[in-house]
C-alpha cells in the first residue's frame, strides 16, 4: 500500500507541473477563445458586455456567419492550406535524400551532419527571416543574377522579395529540420538485410527504394509532414516580413483581427477554424497512414 | 563440369585475409556445406557468391560463366538470410511474390505460383499474414519459399537455423533435406554447427582462417579428418602425437607421451617417420573395468578423472597411469543408467589399431 501511495505521489509530482502549465496556458485560453467566438465585438475593440442593455444574454453565431458569407476568408484559408501543403511537399523532397545520406553515413559524420541540420535553431527565428530580406533583396546577388538571366530572354525584372515566392522559400527553410529529423530517425533504424534481400531477389536500386525503403519510411514521412504542415498553416511572421500586400495567410488575418481591427469574436472564429482544419488534416494523415500501412500488405499480394 | 566453381578466390579486409585462395567445385543437385568457426571466412565466401562482395583475386563461375561484374540482382543465385529478412510491410504472399514481380512475371501467373510455393513449404492459408504474425519456423519457411520461387540454380543459406531452438532446428533439418531432394536445387549451406553439417550435407568444406582444410563427405570428414583442426572441430576427439618408432605392414607405432607405444593403421598419406599425430574418437575406445579381458591392439590402464553426463551418453575422462588424458564415452543403454563408473574407479581403455587415424597436418 505504502509503495503504491508513493508511486501515485511520484506520478503526480512528475506529471503535475506540465499538466498545470498546459491547463493554464493552453486549455483555459482555448476555452476563453471558444467563448469569445459566440460574443459580439465591443464598440472600441475587445468584447461587448455579455449582458446587453436589455439585460438579455448576448451570445450569437454572427462571427461564424461572417466567415462563411464573405468568400475572401475562405479563399485566404484555402491559400494558406495550399501554401502549407507546398511547403510540406518541398520539405519532403529536399529532406528525404538528406535524411538518407545522414542515416547511411558513419557515426562521426552522422553526428556532425545532424548538428548542422539543427544549427539554425541557435539563432533567433525573426533574425533568420530578416536575413532572407537581405538574401532576396533587390541589391542582393541572387536578385541581380535572376534579373540578368531574365534580361537575356528579354523579360522584365521581377521582385523576389515581397512575393509568394519569398514566403514559400522561407517557409521551407524554417521548417526543413522538422522534416529531416523524423525522417532520419526512421531511416536510421532500417535493416540493411532487407535491402540485401531485395537486391538478392532481383530488385534494382530504384525498386529497392520504392518497394522497401519508402514504404517502411512512411511513419517518418507522416510525422515530418504533420510537424511541418501544422505550423506552416498558422504562421504569420514570414508573410508579414517577406510577403507582399496580397500574400497574407490565415495567420496574418487572425493577428490582424486581434491587434488591428480589434474584432476578437471574429479573430476567435478564425482561430477555431484553423485549429479544426489542422486537427482534421492531421487525423486524415494518421488515417491514411494506417490504411496505407494495411494496404501496403495487400499491395504486396 | 561443376555447376558452381570457386577458383583461387581471395578476399582481404585491410591486413586480414578473410578468404585465402579458396578452390571449391560444387556440383548440380548437391547439398554442400561450408563449415567452420566464426571468422573462418565462410559467410564472406557466401557473400562473394551472392555478389554482395567482390573477390580481390580469383573467380566465381556459374555454369562456366564468370559472375564478376554482375551485381547481386542479376545473379541467378538466391540467398536465405540468417535473420530471414522478410519484408515486414508485405504479407506472406507479398514476400513470396516479390522475386516474381522483379522478374516481370505476368500478374496472372503470380497468384498460382505463390500458392504452389506456399503449399510446398506447408504454409497454405498463411498468405495474408504479416511476418510478425509468424513463428520462427514459419518465417524460415517463407524465406525459403521466397528464395526458391524463381527456381534458382543455386540456393545460398547463411546459418538459416541458428535462430531456432534445438527441437525446431532438428525438425527444420529434416525438412531441408526433404525439400532439397524434391526441388533438386543446389544448396550451399553455411554453418558453424558441425552436427548440422554432418546431418544435412552431401559434402562439407571445413574452413579455418580463410582456408579450406578439407572437402569431403560427412562420414569421411568425421572418420578420416586430414588435419588436427578438422579432427578437433568436428565432434569430440583425442588428438595424440609423438615420434614414429616403427612403420611396417601398414601399421605405424607412435610413441605418445603418457601412453607409450600406440599402433595406428596407416591408411594414406601418412608419414613413415618423424613426428606424427593421430585422431582417436571417444566412441571408438573400449572402456572396461580394470582387469577385464580385453584383446585390443592398444591397452592402457588408468582411473576415471571426471564424468560428464549428457543424457544419451556419459563422457568419461580417463587419466592413464603414465599421465595422458583420454576422453571416452559409453552409451547409457541400461534402464535408468546414468553412469557405469564413478570418479576414481580403476579402468582399462583399449582400441584397435584402425580406430586411430593419422593426420596429415
Amino acid at each position: 500500500m505504502a509503495a503504491r501511495a508513493t508511486g501515485n505521489r511520484t506520478r503526480w509530482l512528475v506529471s503535475g507541473p506540465p499538466l498545470f502549465y498546459l491547463i493554464v496556458f493552453f486549455a483555459l485560453p482555448t476555452l476563453l477563445m471558444v467563448g469569445a467566438s459566440f460574443r459580439s465585438p465591443g464598440e472600441f475593440g475587445g468584447l461587448a458586455p455579455l449582458f446587453g442593455a436589455d439585460g438579455a444574454i448576448d451570445l450569437n453565431l454572427e462571427s461564424y456567419a461572417r466567415f462563411f458569407d464573405e468568400p475572401v476568408y475562405v479563399q485566404i484559408f484555402l491559400k494558406s492550406v495550399i501554401m502549407a501543403f507546398l511547403t510540406t511537399l518541398i520539405c519532403l523532397l529536399l529532406a528525404y535524400p538528406l535524411a538518407m545520406v545522414i542515416a547511411r553515413s558513419s557515426k562521426r559524420r552522422r553526428d556532425l551532419m545532424l548538428l548542422l541540420v539543427i544549427l539554425p535553431f541557435w539563432s533567433n527565428f525573426l533574425i533568420r527571416i530578416y536575413a532572407w530580406m537581405i538574401i532576396l533583396g533587390p541589391q542582393g546577388a541572387l536578385a541581380r543574377t535572376v534579373d540578368w538571366l531574365l534580361s537575356i530572354v528579354g523579360a522584365e525584372p521581377v521582385s523576389l522579395l515581397f512575393s509568394p515566392f519569398a514566403v514559400l522559400v522561407c517557409l521551407v527553410y524554417v521548417h526543413l529540420p522538422f522534416m529531416v529529423l523524423p525522417l532520419y530517425a526512421n531511416l536510421e533504424k532500417h535493416d540493411q538485410a532487407l535491402l540485401d534481400a531485395a537486391q538478392d531477389l532481383g530488385a534494382n536500386g530504384w525498386q529497392r527504394f520504392w518497394r522497401v525503403t519508402f514504404p517502411l519510411s512512411l511513419p517518418g514521412v507522416y510525422a515530418g509532414a504533420v510537424l511541418v504542415f501544422i505550423p506552416a498553416l498558422g504562421i504569420f511572421a514570414i508573410p508579414d516580413i517577406l510577403g507582399g500586400p496580397n500574400d497574407s495567410l490565415i495567420g496574418n488575418v487572425i493577428k490582424q483581427q486581434f491587434l488591428e481591427t480589434r474584432d476578437w469574436p471574429f479573430g476567435s472564429v478564425l482561430s477555431i477554424m484553423l485549429t479544426i482544419a489542422a486537427l482534421a488534416l492531421a487525423a486524415l494523415a494518421a488515417w491514411i497512414g494506417r490504411v496505407g500501412g494495411a494496404h501496403g500488405g495487400r499491395r504486396g499480394a | 563440369m561443376a555447376l558452381l566453381e570457386i577458383r583461387g578466390v581471395v578476399r582481404r579486409f585491410g591486413d586480414f585475409v578473410a578468404v585465402d585462395h579458396v578452390d571449391i567445385d560444387i556440383n548440380a543437385g548437391e547439398f554442400f556445406t561450408l563449415l567452420g568457426p566464426s571468422g573462418c571466412g565462410k559467410t564472406t565466401l557466401l557473400r562473394l557468391i551472392a555478389g554482395f562482395d567482390l573477390p580481390d583475386e580469383g573467380r566465381v563461375l556459374l555454369n562456366g560463366a564468370d559472375l564478376a561484374g554482375k551485381p547481386p540482382e542479376q545473379r541467378p543465385v538466391r540467398t536465405v538470410f540468417q535473420s530471414y529478412a522478410l519484408f515486414p510491410h508485405m504479407t506472406v504472399e507479398g514476400n513470396v511474390a516479390f522475386p516474381l514481380k522483379m522478374a516481370k512475371v505476368p500478374a496472372a501467373e503470380i497468384a498460382g505460383k505463390v500458392a504452389k510455393a506456399l503449399e510446398d513449404v506447408r504454409l497454405r492459408g498463411f498468405g495474408q499474414r504479416l511476418p510478425h504474425e509468424l513463428s520462427g519456423g514459419q518465417k524460415q519457411r517463407v524465406a525459403i519459399a521466397r528464395a526458391l520461387i524463381t527456381h534458382p540454380p543455386v540456393l545460398l543459406l547463411d546459418e538459416p537455423l541458428a535462430a531456432l531452438d534445438a527441437k525446431l532446428r532438428e525438425e527444420m533439418q529434416m525438412e531441408l533435406i526433404t525439400l532439397q531432394k524434391e526441388v533438386g536445387i543446389t544448396f550451399v549451406y553455411v554453418t558453424h554447427d558441425q552436427t548440422e553439417a554432418l546431418a544435412l550435407s552431401h559434402r562439407i568444406a571445413v574452413m579455418n582462417m580463410g582456408k579450406v582444410e578439407q572437402i569431403d563427405e560427412p562420414s569421411r570428414i568425421y572418420g578420416f579428418p586430414r588435419s588436427r583442426f578438422v579432427a578437433d572441430f568436428i565432434g569430440h576427439c583425442n588428438v595424440l602425437s609423438g615420434e614414429v618408432r616403427e612403420n611396417a605392414r601398414g601399421i605405424v607405432a607412435v610413441d605418445v607421451a603418457g601412453l607409450g607405444l600406440v599402433t595406428v593403421a596407416a591408411d594414406s598419406g601418412c608419414k613413415g617417420s618423424g613426428q606424427a599425430a593421430f585422431a582417436l574418437r571417444p566412441e571408438k575406445i573400449l572402456l572396461r573395468r580394470s582387469g577385464a579381458l580385453d584383446e585390443s591392439d592398444n591397452r592402457f590402464s588408468g582411473s576415471v578423472q571426471s564424468i560428464l553426463y549428457m543424457g544419451d551418453v556419459t563422457v568419461y575422462m580417463v587419466l592413464t597411469d603414465a599421465g595422458a588424458r583420454i576422453e571416452t564415452l559409453l552409451a547409457n543403454s541400461g534402464s535408468g543408467a546414468t553412469r557405469s563408473f564413478e570418479i576414481g574407479d580403476r579402468v582399462q581403455i583399449g582400441w584397435a589399431a584402425d580406430a586411430g587415424h593419422l593426420l596429415e597436418r
